[in-house]
């Protein structure tokens, strides 16, 4: 009896998942959401977009070099990347909120490893057949001229795929012509082929290997996204009250057997390899095909669809007394979406407003404290700012700087006996300013005062201002 | 039976497990499985990697020093080449920046940009010392942002200084002056000192004795407006500085200007020219003079 029991294997091997084909309404929405998001990544570097001449004509671009991204009409500065954070903050609330209303509605629906995933098996099914020709492609042991072509076809195909998605990718950050034709030239730049490199790899195997292991292991936001749900949430599940006892062979009167005739064919079509009748499950992404399976056996033993369904576990109780589910708007409109999409919008009419107040000419003012102040010879008292100007406008702008603050403060630019001063288009201009304040005037003898630094623009009277403070004696 | 085939037979010993390593604690027993074959050529690897590194590379300590590695390569020939790769880089501006005259530096902008940022550089190198990081100086040591020179603030003459430096015996191009010690060496009594120094204060505001301001404008005329100017705004050929206006090199109390007149002051600057390139030096000039006070 004492026979040591070997220890168990802390690895568990992947069990290979050959999703079986399916069809129906959830299928066809995630064909199209597919072919939208796929589409929207591929072709978006290549929409052109009229700037002018001194900018790039590609609607969303990201240049790092020139530090500027543009997005349509939006022109994004480095200091400005607060609306990149904005979205980002609205893109986590929007996720939070169709989380909590419709469970892992992304997972299943719109994630990349998703849709990818979605992809390659559509290229595997195609290339190797159904469930069971792939099955049996897989049992067989002896690497036939038959099995060797079909995998390399699809590992292939796979790869020209992965090498489409590291290739759309950098034409984000470049002038997707011009990218393309250095990188089948071989002009392109290291990096250029160094992130396709890595993009192709990472999308051949987290496509075609990883799949499933990714979201279970992998990811973390299966995990997060438990905090956002309740028993309002609508997820997958199976009626079991409804379904059981499964079992296979006729329905008469007197028999026990519940509506599943346990043709498998939800396990089969699962992504994830798993039996939603045995309940919720970590692994399931709500990707709702074996809704589309079901609905298809239902249909043709007569019984009405919905066995497996979109639900919530809130109307468990009263469905198992007979009494039909809620109204679905009754379960997504809860204090917790609400507060989501308040949270949201509030995010986004900030960022709005933020955008519509951003003016085309900007200031930074930095003093200069190394020396705080200098005394004149004629024991005037002068401080100085590093000032940067933004000209976010196409063409050169003569800038008047000026001070208000006290009456005494008089303003001088570094390099030009003028108040004014010449920024060339589209950039961010260093100019050292001056001021003074004359022998015994407040200021001077003061610790400090405040000053306003105001930019105006002569062409067309904008103006942006920025506070700051004067040091004088007393400092 | 040896004795490690003796402990094989423990209780616990299937048919088919590795031998023990014989040790044993209140009957526990310790298997003796190999290492993993990969993990130990690995472990090789990293031997016959480190014994040809250390060749290759600087490595093994000797009494003062260290071999030198095969490679013969070294931190300092890295610095050094990189330094030559920069000032390669670099060689067709400073050549354009030492040709140039002085005033039409600031008209190319390309090139007054490079000045500033490269004096900027050798500044804090080599002059933040006595002149402050901000350039701001210290006692004795020249503000550098305001609008009074000693020897002349325009772009020609901040060259000229930092290229010979002031009152240098190293450098006979250096300017030169010399106040007289009038206390020292006895060329004015106390009495005429005070009422001199009373005078110089006066000029710049700080209200003093009358009759003390009036016996020193005498002693002022006669013996420090040969140099101080009459009216006492100084001299940038001399390196006088104007005594009239509100800065003071060492100091404007009363006790600071007795011991400036008392003991006189000998301020130096070391030359330049032996130490940094032309382009340097006008890069330097370039730098200080666009600092605020350049004239």
């Amino acid at each position: 009896m004492n026979d040591p029991q070997p220890a168990p294997s802390l690895y568990a091997a992947r069990e290979p998942i050959f999703p079986r084909r399916v069809s129906g309404p959830f299928r066809n929405l995630k064909w199209i959401i597919l072919a939208v998001t796929l589409g929207i990544y591929y072709l978006t570097p290549w929409i052109r977009w009229d700037r002018g001449p001194s900018l790039p004509d590609q609607a969303v671009l990201l240049d790092m070099a020139n530090r500027r991204f543009y997005f349509f009409w939006i022109e994004i500065w480095p200091h400005e990347f607060y609306f990149v954070a904005g979205l980002l903050i609205m893109a986590g609330l929007g996720l939070f909120l169709f989380t909590s209303a419709l469970g892992r509605v992304w997972c299943g629906y719109a994630c990349p490893q998703t849709v990818w995933t979605d992809l390659f098996i559509l290229v595997e099914r195609w290339i190797e057949g159904d469930r069971n020709a792939r099955l049996r492609l897989h049992r067989q042991k002896k690497m036939d001229l038959r099995k060797v072509r079909l995998r390399l076809t699809k590992w292939g195909v796979w790869l020209l795929i992965g090498l489409a998605t590291g290739g759309a990718w950098v034409f984000y950050f470049a002038d997707a012509p011009t990218l393309a034709r250095d990188l089948v030239t071989g002009q392109a730049h290291p990096i250029a082929y160094t992130t396709m490199a890595i993009l192709t790899a990472t999308t051949f195997f987290f496509g075609g290997f990883a799949r499933e292991q990714i979201c279970i292991y992998a990811c973390p936001w299966p995990r997060i996204q438990a905090a956002m749900m309740d028993e309002d949430t609508l997820v997958v599940g199976y009626r079991d009250w409804r379904g059981e006892p499964r079992g296979k062979g006729k329905r008469t009167a007197d028999s026990e057997l519940g509506d599943c005739i346990d043709c498998m064919a939800c396990v089969n079509v699962c992504p994830v390899g798993i039996d939603i009748r045995d309940g919720q499950q970590m692994e399931c992404i709500t990707c709702a095909l074996c809704i589309d399976a079901c609905d298809d056996m239902m249909a043709k033993i007569g019984k009405p669809r919905g066995l497996i369904d979109y639900m919530a576990l809130s109307d468990e109780a009263s469905e198992r007394a007979g009494k039909p589910p809620r109204n679905i708007w009754k379960h997504i409109l809860r204090p917790r979406t609400i507060m989501y999409t308040s949270m949201w919008s509030l995010v986004g009419v900030g960022l709005l407003f933020a955008l519509f107040i951003r003016s085309d000419i900007e200031l930074t003012v930095a003093p200069v404290r190394n020396p705080t102040f200098v005394t004149l010879s004629d024991g005037s008292i002068r401080n100085t700012y590093d000032v940067r100007l933004r000209n976010k406008h196409g063409e050169d702008r003569p800038f008047l700087l000026s001070v208000r603050g006290d009456p005494a403060m008089r303003i001088q630019l570094e390099g030009t006996p003028y108040d004014s001063v010449t920024v060339p288009a589209n950039t961010a201009y260093l100019q050292r300013v001056y001021i003074v304040t004359p022998k015994g005037a407040a200021p001077s003898d003061r610790a400090n005062t405040p000053a306003r630094i105001w930019v105006e623009d002569l062409t067309n009277g904008e103006r942006a201002h920025k506070d700051t403070t004067f040091n004088g004696r007393g400092n | 039976m040896s004795q490690h085939e003796e402990q094989n037979k423990a209780a616990n010993h299937q048919p088919g497990d590795p031998n023990t390593t014989g040790h044993k604690w209140d009957g526990i027993e310790e298997f003796d499985n190999p290492m993993p074959r990969w993990w130990l050529w690995t472990f090789y690897a990293t031997i016959l990697w480190g014994l040809i590194y250390t060749i290759a590379y600087p490595a093994w300590p000797l009494v003062n020093s260290a071999t030198a590695g095969v490679l013969g390569w070294s931190t300092r020939a890295d610095v050094a080449s990189e330094i030559v790769s920069v000032e390669e880089a670099n060689a067709e501006i400073n050549g354009r920046l030492a040709a140039i005259k002085m005033e039409d530096i600031a008209e190319d902008a390309d090139l007054h940009g490079y000045a500033v940022s490269s004096g900027a550089a050798v500044f804090r190198t080599r002059c933040a010392q006595c002149h402050g990081s901000g350039a701001a100086g210290a006692v004795g040591y020249p503000n550098l942002l305001d609008d009074a020179w000693l020897w002349g603030g325009d772009i020609e003459n901040i060259h000229l200084t930092i290229s010979h430096g002031i009152r240098n015996e190293d450098d006979p191009d250096a300017r030169y002056s010399e106040m007289p010690a009038f206390g020292r060496d006895e060329l004015l009594t106390p009495e005429e000192i005070d009422q001199a120094v009373n005078y110089v204060m006066s000029l710049s505001g700080t209200p003093q004795d009358a009759a003390q301001v009036e016996a020193g404008s005498v002693i002022f005329a006669d013996n420090c407006a040969a140099c101080h100017m009459e009216d006492a705004t100084g001299d940038p050929e001399q390196g006088a500085p104007n005594l009239a206006d509100a800065i003071w090199l060492y100091g404007g109390d009363y006790d600071t200007v007795k011991e400036t007149v008392t003991n006189s002051r000998f301020g130096v600057m070391p030359s330049w020219q032996s130490r940094l390139t032309e382009a340097q030096i006008r890069a330097v000039a370039t730098y200080v003079h666009q600092l605020g006070g350049g004239e």
